[in-house]
């Protein structure tokens, strides 16, 4: 079986409460889907996503391999950061990238910082 | 405004925080044995050994000028995979390594719940390991976004596999302190740190 992607856009998810928007990614993972979704998470929002993971591990669903990309910050004047900033705080992080995938299918994710490698777990046939 | 909320409490809550097995027991245990003269946590080379939170009260480091007094909080790996197979590379039975597992996951739980009552936090990173994982970055992200001091520490530098540049190039907002938990190397710096974290 190949691997599934769901592509899941920012604004599917930006009106959801925390526990919903939560639910609404672990669902598609806990489906062994990979999520692809466009932004990222705020970083109360990425705990939360540890803590409900931790809290449904099973024997079929062993937790989640998650990565966020972001464009790099350190050439933005300040200026451009703080109003960088400011949209982050009022519309949320639209920019960059985050992959959350399923452990039993996603090994390992290693971001290396600019690039991404996604490494799967063998199975035999 | 630090000094200010520092100068007003008593004792300060020093949180150690970072993934499983970086050192973070092996560095509260250093630090307790430097000042208490008594170790406090249980080590093991097998990941997820601390499974609750631990608190040794009152320790007091001093330098020339200062002395500051904490509560020690070690806390459980965080990690967002948990899988009890993993322990039974270790030689642990079945049972024992799902019953490790699902303390596991509730350790990590609690890690996070404590993140708020913090007021500086070292993270331990194994310098031996790429730094750039999703947990650091998480738990940097929310102790940034609680506005608690963070001190980042990568441990291990004793090892051969070490690469502390690697640890600095991938956090350059913070100074990062080298350090060997387990053979005590560089702890001063690491002590002298931590005055200024907490002015």
């Amino acid at each position: 079986m190949g691997l599934i992607l769901r592509f899941v856009p920012y604004g599917d998810i930006e009106i959801l409460e925390l526990d919903e928007k939560i639910k609404y990614l672990l669902d598609i993972v806990k489906d062994k889907n990979i999520v692809l979704m466009g932004g990222r998470l705020k970083p109360e929002e990425e705990a939360a996503l540890i803590q409900k993971t931790m809290e449904g591990i099973s024997k079929k669903f062993k937790g989640v391999e998650l990565c966020t990309i972001f464009p790099e910050e350190k050439n933005l004047d300040l200026f451009r950061k703080i109003k960088k900033n400011f949209a982050s705080m009022v519309l949320g992080n639209r920019e960059g990238l985050t992959i959350i995938g399923p452990a039993s299918i996603i090994k390992e994710i290693k971001r290396d910082p600019n690039k991404i490698q996604l490494f799967t777990v063998s199975t035999r046939r | 405004m630090l000094f200010q909320i520092f100068s007003k409490k008593k004792t300060i809550k020093l949180g150690l925080y970072g993934p499983a097995n970086s050192g973070k027991s092996t560095l509260a245990n250093k630090i307790s044995k430097d000042w208490l003269g008594e170790k406090m946590s249980s080590v093991s080379h097998i990941p997820h050994e601390t499974r609750e939170v631990i608190v040794k009260e009152k320790i007091v480091i001093k330098n020339k000028s200062r002395e500051l007094t904490f509560n020690l909080v070690d806390t459980p790996g965080i990690a967002t995979r948990i899988d009890y197979e993993d322990f039974m590379k270790y030689k642990m039975t079945k049972e024992k390594s799902k019953q490790r597992a699902k303390e596991a996951t509730r350790g990590v739980i609690e890690a996070i719940k404590w993140l708020d009552d913090m007021d500086v936090v070292i993270v331990v990173l194994d310098s031996t390991e790429n730094p750039y994982s999703q947990v650091n970055i998480t738990i940097i992200g929310n102790l940034v976004a609680r506005m608690i001091p963070i001190i980042v520490v990568g441990n291990k530098i004793d090892l051969k596999k070490a690469n502390l540049k690697r640890v600095e190039s991938a956090f350059p907002q913070y100074d990062v302190v080298g350090i060997s938990a387990l053979r005590g190397r560089n702890m001063e710096e690491l002590y002298e740190s931590l005055f200024k974290a907490v002015r």
